[in-house]
Formats: C-alpha cells, sequence, structure tokens
C-alpha cells in the first residue's frame, strides 16, 4: 500500500514529524478521499477544507523550525457533530440547531487544536445521538463502506464510515450505550468509550449525562490509543471529571501489539450467552474464534457471571431517556436553533411547542416522551427510582467481576450491519443493537471495541471492557487481537462501488 | 365576592397557620455554575456566558463561595449541616430559565430542621426551619407592548439572562400554628430577623426593594380543635410592611369565604402593593409536575465536619446577641428595646448614635417622629429621606439649645422635602431658637401685662401657672424661643 490515506494515524505522524510527508499533503490527500467518496457514504455533514489545511500549514512551519510537536501533530480527525467546534456548524445531526454555530470549543476540541490535528468537519450521526443506525439522522443517512445498502451503525455512523472509508485516519465519537463501539464493530474500525469522567464533557451535547462519553474512532487500537491520550485528563469544567491520572492507553496498545497475554484474564459473561437476544450465529462464530486467538496468545478464559445484565437495557430506557427529556428542554426556540411559527400572533408557548413539534426527529420525540413519563409524579419511583437501584447493582456485577478478571469480553453487538429500514419499524429491534454495550454505560468503565473477525462477508466485533480507570487493559488486549490478523480487518474492506 | 371580615372577627373565629418561604440573593462575586459576574445593573445580557445561557454542551461547576454562604446560614438558623447532599433538576417551561430547568435541591438539602426565635409583643415565638437550600436565580422577562407589565396583552417579550444563574437560598419553615392575633406581626419579625441574620453574616445584601430577598407568605385558617385548612402562597410579598399586609388580608379574605361556606383553593396568590390585597395566580392543583431527579451534571457534595465546624467557628455576632448588647449600651427596658426591634430601628439608631447622638435622643426620634411620618406616608423607616448622621445632627443642635421640639420637627419638614442637612434647613428657614435674653424679656414683660391674674397666681406661689405666659411668649416668638429659658426669666421676674 503506497497511498497516504492506507497508513495510520501513528505512522502518518511520524512521516510529518520525520519530514517524509507534510501535513498539508497527509490533510490534502483526506480532503481529496472525501471528495471522491463522501458523494456516496455522506458520512460528513460539514467538511472544513480551509480550517484543516490552515491548521496542516502551521504544522508543517512548526516542523521546518523544528519545534517539538505532539504525537499525533498534523495527522487530520473528524469529528461527530454532537461535539461543539467554535465556528463550525453544530447541530448534533437535529433540525433544532440547523445553521448554530457555537461560540466556544468543548474541551476536547480545544485539545485536539493544541495538539495540532487538523479537523476535517463534523460527522453524521442518529439525531442527539439517539439511534444505532445513523438513519435518525435528520439531514441524510450514511452508508456502511463494505456494503451501502447496510446501516453503518450508530449513533456514530458518520465517524465509523469516515474511518472505514479512509477519509480520515481518526475520529471523535460519543457513547452513551454504544454509539462508538456498535458503528465500530458493524464498519471493521476500532473504537473506544473510555472510562465516564476520564474525558471531558464539556462541549458535549448532552443526550444522558451520566453516561455520555467521547471517545476515539480509528482503524487500530494504537492509533485510538494516540487520540485517546490527546483528549483524556481532568477538566475542571466538568465536575463529573476524574481528577486522577490518565491510564496509559498508548503503552498498553503497545505492549499489546506484541502479541503476549499471558497472565491475562479474561471473563466470559453467561448470561449474554443465554436467552432469545442471543447473538445471530455468524457473529458467535467470528467471536468463538477470537477467544481462541486470544487463549493462543497467552489469555486465560474464564466465565463470569453478571445476573443484573439480563436487566441493562430496559434499566437504559428509562435513565437515559429521564436524563434526555430534561437535556433537551433548551432547545425552544428562545435563544438560538430554530424557532418556528413566530408570525407575531402566537404564544410563547405555542412557538417553543411548534419549534419542538418541528426540530426534533421521530426517534427523540420518542426518548423525550419516555424520560417525561420516567420521571412524572406518581412514576418516578417505579421507573426512574427503580432504574436507579437496578444500574447500582450492575455496577456490583462488573466490581465481582473484576476481583476475578482483568477485562470481560464479549461480542460488540448481537448482529451484523443490517440493511436500511430493517429496523426502523420496531424501536426494541434497533435498541437491541446495544445489548452487550450498554451495561459498560451503566457502569462507568471502559470498553473498546475491535474488529475480530467476519459474518456473511460483513465485519464483526469483538468488545473488551475493563474496570473504572482500566482502560488500559482494553486496548492491550485489543491490541493483542490485532496482532494474530496478518492484515487489519479494517483494511480489507472492499472499495466503495462507483468509486 | 363575599365581603371581607374585620382581622378582629377573623382571629375570633379562626386561628391562622403561617408558612414563610424566603429567597436571598447571595453576594458572591460570579454566579451559581459559572463564573460570569453577578454585579447589580449591568446592561441586559451581558453578563452571560454558554453555561448560563445553556448554549448545547455547557456544563455547570458548584461555586464553592456559595456553598460556603449556605451552610453559614444554616448554622446562624440552628440547622443540621448534611453530610452528603445534592443538586436535582426541577423540569418547567419559562423562558427566562435557559435550561428550561432550574438546577435546586430536592430531597437532600444542604440544610436541615433548624429555628428561629422571634419576640412579639413581649412573647418569644419559635419559627421551626425545615430546610434551607441553594438554587439558582432565573433570568428577568419584560413584557413589552401591554398596559399592564404583565404577559397578557403584551406584544414582545424581552429576556436578560444576567439575573439567570446567581445563586438564591431558600429558607422554608415549618408550618406556624398558636400565633393568634399576632400572625401578621410574627410573619414580619420572622422576615426581619432572618434578614438581619444574613446582613450579619455578610453573605447577601438583602434588600428587599432590588428583590436580594424575596418573600412568599403561606397561610391557611382552621377553627380551634380542627385541622389546619387549605392554604394559599401568596407569592413575592416584598417588603416588611407588605408581608404583614399579605397575612392581614388573607386572613381577612379567607375567614369571609370559610364564614360563607366556600372552600379555599390551594392556589399562588399576587399581593398588589398599592391595594394590601391579594389575587388568584396560578392554581396549585393544575400545577406542573417538575419531575425532580438528581442533577446528572454535578457532583455530590459532602462538606466534612472539619470545615463545617471551621465555618462554625467563624460566625459573626449574630442580631439576638447584638441586641443584648446594644439594649445595655443604651439603657433601654425590654419593652422600649422590642418597640426599636419592631419598629426596624435597631440599625438606625446605631448609626445615629454612632453619628454623636446620645443614644435617649436617637431612639426619641426614630420611634417618635420619624415613626409616625413613616407610617403617615405607608413607607419603611428606613426608607425615609433622611439619614442617621443629620438625625444626629438634629439632636445635637437641640442639645446645643439651638432648636427646641417644636423647631426640630420644623427641621425635619424641610429635610425629608429634600431641602439640606438640619443646618441648612433650620438656617434656610429662620428656625433657630431666640437666644437674644433681651428680646425675650420684653416679650415675657408684655405676657405679664397682658395676664395680670396669672401673674398674681405664679407671684402667689403657683409655679405651675407659669405654662400660660410660656405659651403666650412662645406664640409672640413664633415657637423660636426655648420654654426653659422663658420659664425661668418668668420666675426670676415673678418670686
Amino acid at each position: 500500500m503506497s497511498r497516504i490515506i492506507d497508513k495510520t494515524a501513528a505512522e502518518l505522524a511520524a512521516d510529518i514529524r520525520e519530514g517524509r510527508l507534510t501535513s498539508v499533503e497527509v490533510t490534502t490527500a483526506f480532503l481529496d478521499r472525501i471528495a471522491a467518496v463522501d458523494g456516496t457514504v455522506k458520512a460528513f455533514l460539514h467538511v472544513d477544507r480551509d480550517g484543516a489545511l490552515a491548521t496542516a500549514a502551521e504544522v508543517d512551519a512548526a516542523v521546518a523550525a523544528g519545534e517539538e510537536l505532539g504525537p499525533l501533530a498534523g495527522v487530520p480527525v473528524a469529528i461527530k457533530d454532537v461535539v461543539v467546534t467554535k465556528g463550525l456548524p453544530t447541530t448534533a445531526a437535529s433540525k433544532i440547531l440547523e445553521g448554530w454555530i457555537p461560540p466556544y470549543d468543548a474541551t476536547i476540541v480545544e485539545r485536539i487544536k493544541a495538539a495540532k490535528l487538523p479537523i476535517l468537519g463534523k460527522t453524521n450521526m442518529d439525531e442527539f445521538a439517539m439511534g444505532s443506525s445513523t438513519e435518525y439522522s435528520a439531514y441524510f443517512k450514511t452508508l456502511n463502506p463494505w456494503d451501502t445498502g447496510r446501516i453503518p451503525g450508530g449513533s456514530g455512523g458518520g465517524s465509523a464510515a469516515a474511518v472505514a472509508a479512509k477519509m480520515a485516519p481518526l475520529a471523535i465519537g460519543t457513547d452513551t450505550g454504544g454509539s462508538i463501539r456498535q458503528p465500530g464493530a458493524v464498519t471493521g474500525t476500532f473504537g473506544a468509550k473510555p472510562t465516564y469522567g476520564g474525558n471531558s464533557r464539556y462541549g458535549l451535547i448532552a443526550f444522558s449525562s451520566s453516561l455520555d462519553t467521547p471517545g476515539p474512532v480509528s482503524r487500530n487500537a494504537l492509533d485510538g490509543a494516540l487520540l485517546h491520550e490527546v483528549i483524556s485528563g481532568h477538566d475542571p469544567r466538568d465536575s463529573t471529571s476524574i481528577d486522577a491520572p490518565v491510564p496509559p492507553v498508548v503503552e498498553a496498545a503497545r505492549l499489546g501489539a506484541t502479541g503476549d497475554l499471558s497472565g491475562v484474564k479474561l471473563g466470559v459473561v453467561k448470561e449474554f450467552k443465554e436467552g432469545a437476544d442471543a447473538a445471530e450465529p455468524g457473529v458467535i462464530a467470528a467471536y468463538e474464534a477470537g477467544i481462541e486467538q486470544l487463549v493462543e496468545l497467552g489469555a486465560e478464559i474464564v466465565e463470569v457471571s453478571c445476573p443484573s445484565f439480563t436487566y441493562a437495557l430496559p434499566t437504559y430506557y428509562l435513565i437515559a431517556p429521564s436524563e434526555a427529556s430534561s437535556n433537551l428542554a433548551r432547545y425552544d426556540g428562545v435563544r438560538y436553533g430554530l424557532r418556528a411559527g413566530d408570525d407575531g400572533k402566537k404564544s410563547l408557548e405555542e412557538v417553543m411547542s411548534l419549534t419542538r413539534e418541528a426540530g426534533f426527529g421521530p426517534e427523540v420525540k420518542r426518548r423525550i416522551i419516555l424520560g417525561t413519563y420516567a420521571l412524572s409524579a406518581g412514576y418516578v419511583d417505579a421507573f426512574y427510582g427503580k432504574a436507579q437501584k437496578v444500574r447500582t447493582l450492575i455496577k456490583q456485577d462488573f466490581e465481582r467481576a473484576f476481583e476475578q478478571v482483568d477485562a470481560l469480553i464479549s461480542p460488540t453487538t448481537p448482529f451484523i450491519a443490517f440493511e436500511f429500514g430493517a429496523r426502523t419499524g420496531d424501536p426494541y429491534q434497533m435498541y437491541l443493537a446495544d445489548l452487550y454495550t450498554i451495561p459498560t454505560n451503566m457502569y462507568g468503565g471502559p470498553g473498546v471495541s475491535v474488529p475480530v473477525g467476519l459474518s456473511e462477508g460483513m465485519p464483526v466485533g469483538l468488545q473488551v471492557m475493563g474496570p473504572v480507570l482500566g482502560d488500559d487493559i482494553t486496548y492491550r488486549v485489543a491490541a493483542a487481537l490485532e496482532s494474530t490478523q496478518d492484515v487489519l480487518l479494517a483494511d480489507t474492506a472492499p472499495e466503495i462501488e462507483g468509486i | 365576592m363575599t365581603k371581607l371580615n374585620t382581622f378582629e372577627q377573623a382571629v375570633a373565629t379562626y386561628e391562622p397557620v403561617l408558612g414563610l418561604e424566603t429567597h436571598i440573593e447571595l453576594d458572591t462575586a460570579t454566579k451559581m455554575f459559572c463564573g460570569c459576574s453577578t454585579a447589580f445593573g449591568a446592561e441586559p445580557n451581558t453578563q452571560v456566558c454558554p453555561v448560563c445561557l445553556a448554549l448545547p454542551g455547557a456544563l455547570p461547576v458548584a461555586n464553592r463561595a456559595a456553598v460556603e454562604a449556605t451552610i453559614k446560614i444554616g448554622l446562624a438558623l440552628n440547622c443540621t449541616i448534611a453530610s452528603w447532599t445534592r443538586f436535582a433538576r426541577k423540569n418547567y417551561f419559562y423562558p427566562d430559565m435557559p435550561k428550561n430547568f432550574q438546577t435546586s435541591q430536592y430531597e437532600e438539602p444542604l440544610c436541615e430542621n433548624g429555628y428561629v426565635e422571634v419576640v412579639v409583643e413581649g412573647e418569644v415565638h419559635r419559627v421551626e426551619i425545615e430546610r434551607v437550600h441553594l438554587e439558582e436565580d432565573t433570568g428577568k422577562t419584560l413584557h413589552v407592548g401591554g398596559t399592564t407589565g404583565r404577559i397578557h396583552g403584551a406584544t414582545e417579550s424581552l429576556v436578560d439572562y444576567n439575573r439567570a444563574g446567581i445563586p438564591l437560598v431558600e429558607i422554608v419553615t415549618k408550618p406556624v400554628p398558636g400565633t393568634g392575633a399576632l400572625a401578621p406581626e410574627v410573619a414580619r419579625a420572622y422576615t426581619a430577623e432572618l434578614r438581619d441574620i444574613v446582613r450579619s453574616l455578610g453573605v447577601s445584601d438583602v434588600r428587599m426593594e432590588q428583590g436580594s430577598l424575596r418573600c412568599d407568605v403561606n397561610l391557611s385558617l382552621n377553627r380551634p380543635g380542627e385541622e389546619w385548612g387549605t392554604r394559599t402562597e401568596t407569592k413575592n410579598v416584598n417588603s416588611l410592611r407588605s408581608v404583614e399586609r399579605a397575612v392581614r388580608y388573607e386572613v381577612r379574605r379567607q375567614s369571609a369565604l370559610l364564614d360563607a361556606g366556600e372552600r379555599i383553593f390551594q392556589e399562588t396568590r399576587h399581593f398588589h402593593e398599592a391595594t394590601g390585597e391579594t389575587s388568584p395566580g396560578r392554581s396549585k392543583e393544575e400545577a406542573t409536575d417538575y419531575r425532580y431527579f438528581p442533577e446528572p451534571d454535578l457532583a455530590v457534595m459532602e462538606p466534612s465536619r472539619e470545615w463545617v465546624e471551621e465555618l462554625r467557628a467563624s460566625l459573626p455576632e449574630l442580631p439576638r446577641k447584638r441586641r443584648e448588647r446594644l439594649q445595655a449600651a443604651w439603657s433601654l427596658g425590654d419593652k422600649e428595646m422590642q418597640s426599636v426591634v419592631n419598629a426596624d430601628a435597631v440599625d438606625l439608631i446605631e448609626a445615629t448614635v454612632a453619628a454623636g447622638s446620645s443614644p435617649a435622643g436617637a431612639v426619641k426620634w426614630w420611634l417618635g417622629e420619624l415613626s409616625r411620618r413613616a407610617n403617615e406616608s405607608g413607607e419603611e423607616l428606613t426608607a425615609l429621606a433622611i439619614t442617621p448622621a443629620q438625625v444626629a445632627e438634629l439632636q445635637g443642635m437641640v442639645d446645643d439649645g439651638r432648636l427646641n421640639d417644636k423647631l426640630a420637627r420644623q427641621v425635619i419638614d424641610g429635610v425629608l422635602a429634600g431641602e439640606g442637612s438640619p443646618a441648612e434647613v433650620a438656617a434656610a428657614r429662620g428656625l433657630e431658637v431666640v437666644s437674644d435674653t433681651g428680646a425675650l424679656e420684653a416679650a415675657v414683660e408684655e405676657a405679664i401685662a397682658a395676664n395680670p391674674a396669672v401673674a398674681d397666681k405664679i407671684r402667689g406661689g403657683t409655679h405651675a401657672a407659669a405654662g400660660v405666659l410660656i405659651g403666650a411668649v412662645m406664640k409672640a416668638t413664633k415657637g423660636q424661643a426655648d420654654a426653659a429659658t422663658v420659664r425661668q426669666i418668668i420666675l426670676d421676674k415673678l418670686s
């Protein structure tokens, strides 16, 4: 492979630092790829060619001047549109924020800018990160680069598809119930949901405050780890941010890449293998082949029981919509974004209602209604209150499990990328996509998805879940699994039709 | 509408139960959850940021100074300070509330179970405090184009978010039964005491007229021995006098309804300064469901016991102690001191004494003539257009014999009319005591000549009769003579 876009972020960073490539060349290559491919894939809501090239030129000047640069300087990145970027349109893929230009940067964007990564643009997603297929974007659907008749996962389908189609070497995603990991699994990319509180949420448009976590999307674990370290660390502007050292994920990814997992104990969750909601046979086959490889690398596999995981999905669909119903109240047409029906005759209340009616899509409305109901007087104890108690049990299951094992593994998602429209008719069928990823969010620990194989020609992901602030073990296991692949799975995607 | 009962009729039949909710804006330098300034009076929407405008993605961070101030208030109100406390979201839509939820506290307030004691007509009333919690203020909406300034009839509404996010402490009493006919005075005394306590802590300027202290008055009536009645909540009662009037009015209104066999609706009511009446606002029975839940964007707070004890040790002299100290210093009896407190004159008298007046003089003016003026004009004593320094100056002129009481009252007229300091008013209006003994002696001679019978009585030893002659001299000098001097001249001449 000789193309710039085929290189990993780590390779590109080294090439730029050592003068083999300029950041402008690299950034231009990805911008050109976007121009060639994104008419088909539709991963981007907004491309900032000028801004990206300006940063690239700064990096090249700095290299020429012999300045010390960060480990990813000059390597371009795409950012999910739920993350606020100063001067760049930010909509969370919702009509209610169409045309809004933020006056400030999210903390993680400040850090990306400080580390001098050119920002290519903003990626498509399910509206307000609610969905598992990116079909709920208010603007357009994003296609899966492996099969354009299929979904790229969600909510971060745009970031995953951009990386899978090599329109970006790196992307930022956010994960509330699986929105980084599940798109990673179905597009054959690597995605990490870090420990909750490990990465600042300041400037992340809130869906569910107690669950939302920003993290990296990349083609392999090392690239993800490099980006993870750029954006991580305590932020005084986010009071849920953890004031502790960032787990050494880059070091862990390098260690994993040596292919040695001896002494590592991995747990297989018993409850994930049971019940009607179990994974497709093809997914299970690829996952079990992955387990065999992990064993070959020296890992010890044990079965652990996490009985409360069975209730994670319904618990999530009480907590997340409850918080969302409150978080999304601010979109009322008063201060910014869409305002509908303001003809000078209607009352404020009518204008607020019309704005929300026109500005929110069906899935967002469904969750606002769910959450409003779950918090309402007379129901709050039975729904929101009970869900919080179950959440505590899920946390305890994890804590008990990590007394026995270093990490837990599972398939990332029960099924491969499905065809457009296959699950939009039945919300529950869509929600099942996050069956295995949601427990981690409820607990607050880290989880990554790494490509493990194919089923029906489509990628399958293996999830590694670690203890709180144990992000490093998840990267180590993922990188070890990658070391068994002669060619990175992410590099085996077929070329996009019509290019 | 049923005709109102008199207050006396009402309390003869019913027992009032009071409840008071007070909001106090803290005067921290920055807002509750962001770094914006809290200064009063800035241009609209100049003290705002992504956090207090609720831009997408912005997150709150709690202001430690506000938490500290709230703990101090709780300690001064004899509350227990929580060792584990958190914020909660109170969800409802309103345009002056940027997030469409208020970050407040619900099941876990910072302070609970305190009390305040107030003395009314010699009786101690203990007002139990249910909770003291911390929340954020809303912005201000200005309705333009209507005639009333209310939303009804307005063509446009303008919102100023400068106030949005200013730390607000809410202090809620438990129901206060047993005050009977003193309910209005107890409500007022409690509010005044609370204000004085908070002011002494230096955590708020507690200015009711600026809205940094706002009261909601809850009131219900029941017949003796029966269960408590349905309460109404009268909102934003914004002066001590209004607190008293609002209670009085609700007692009269509710009693008339109950007498007529009608029911009281649980509702919020508005107080009207001009008429002293209340009128219905929105009904609580169709009220919003606030859907409270713990605020997931803010960490739980666990104030350490060491910190709480440090704060307790740092509390300044509280009003009650201060009053005891001042009462001794001013040599006042209990009843007199109570009058000073009830008149809200402690600060005024202290400042007047500090400006050089004798305590007796300061008490005399503020409780006498000036209280009467305030009553006449329906103002608070503190709102009168005369400063403690001016009162001290006035008393100084009396002490020097330059003014007598009658002249001094005329000088007060001038000061209140904005004519300047007492000395300036006295000079401009020519209000000085006639100290020219020659002129006084001539006036006395005239008075003796005009009243020979009275003069004989005095010569015969009936000194009390001198009053007639003094009156005549005062009349002749248009009141500008010093009565004691005149008396002395008369007695000298006739004995």
